[in-house]
């Protein structure tokens, strides 16, 4: 067994574990905790890949600033010592049941179906190319979607504040309105 | 760096992530912790993705940036999704789904 292999199953076995604590843990800050982990194991994997942009991104959007909001979320909302109850033994039953036939039917299917290996070399995944392809207008640029992405986010923003916004008592008239 | 892992291993790895995501997603009860069972499944989506992308066009950069603008939909939906939750708490000071069942202004 090669050291990618050894590595790829430890990262493997962190992102199950950990994702599988992250549903079932009772404490609400341990779960958000586990679900980091489960991310920086995640950009661990996107490093096997050789996709080292893709792995930054991880780790700084989701890890550092995902995770972040949902940590601050939760001292807002919760208790830290708070437990839950934990989900009735019927509901948890019925949605394991529902999540291991998905899980065994795709790993089925998965296994099933013969992937072609391809003999194409790979391309260099540099910071310059990711650059040029988003900001290109050829058959593989991505201009189009980089414009939508950057006005999607501007609109989550302004309607994150709009909505988190206190609602106070209603509001009278602006004065300068009322003086016409 | 992937060699001697074949496609299969990663997609497996993915089917599982996506799956507890999903039982996360139906057993849970409050709200931060739905969100984070979905942040799960997005994840999940992420690795095959990119596992596509390497193994099968190595030549191509579609599975990445799809992946890119994957993340970039996940933290905007992140941010409006804790700013509802945070104005759901304020109004009912509790975020358990099954005592948030009325959508009255």
């Amino acid at each position: 067994m090669i050291a990618n292999q050894i590595m790829f199953f430890l990262l493997s076995a962190m992102i199950i574990v950990f994702s599988i604590l992250t549903v079932i843990s009772r404490k609400i800050l341990r779960a958000a905790i586990y679900l980091l982990f489960v991310l920086v194991s995640t950009s661990g994997l996107y490093f096997m890949l050789n996709y080292q942009f893709l792995a930054a991104v991880q780790l700084t959007v989701y890890a550092g600033g995902i995770v972040v909001l949902i940590i601050f979320s939760i001292l807002l909302t919760s208790h830290i010592s708070q437990r839950f109850e934990p989900a009735g033994l019927k509901k948890s039953m019925f949605s394991a049941i529902a999540a291991l036939t998905g899980a065994i039917l795709s790993i089925v299917t998965i296994l099933d179906y013969k992937f072609e290996a391809t003999a194409i070399a790979a391309k260099e995944v540099d910071m310059r190319l990711i650059g040029k392809s988003l900001l290109s207008v050829d058959y593989d640029g991505y201009v189009l979607p980089f414009e939508v992405i950057s006005v999607l986010l501007l609109a989550a923003m302004v309607a994150a504040i709009a909505i988190a916004k206190k609602s106070g008592p209603a509001k009278t008239q602006s004065p300068t309105l009322k003086q016409e | 760096m992937n060699a001697g892992i074949p496609i299969q291993y990663f997609l497996i790895l993915a089917a599982i992530m996506f799956f507890t995501g999903i039982y996360g997603f139906l057993t849970r009860r409050n709200l931060i912790t739905i969100l984070m069972s979905v942040e799960l499944i997005l994840n999940s989506v992420n690795i095959n993705f990119l596992a596509f992308n390497r193994y099968l066009y190595p030549h191509k950069l579609d599975g990445m940036f799809f992946s890119l603008f994957i993340i970039a939909v996940a933290a905007a939906e992140a941010a409006v999704a804790i700013s509802i939750i945070i104005n759901i708490y304020r109004r009912f000071t509790t975020i358990n789904v099954e005592d948030v069942d009325e959508m009255k202004y």
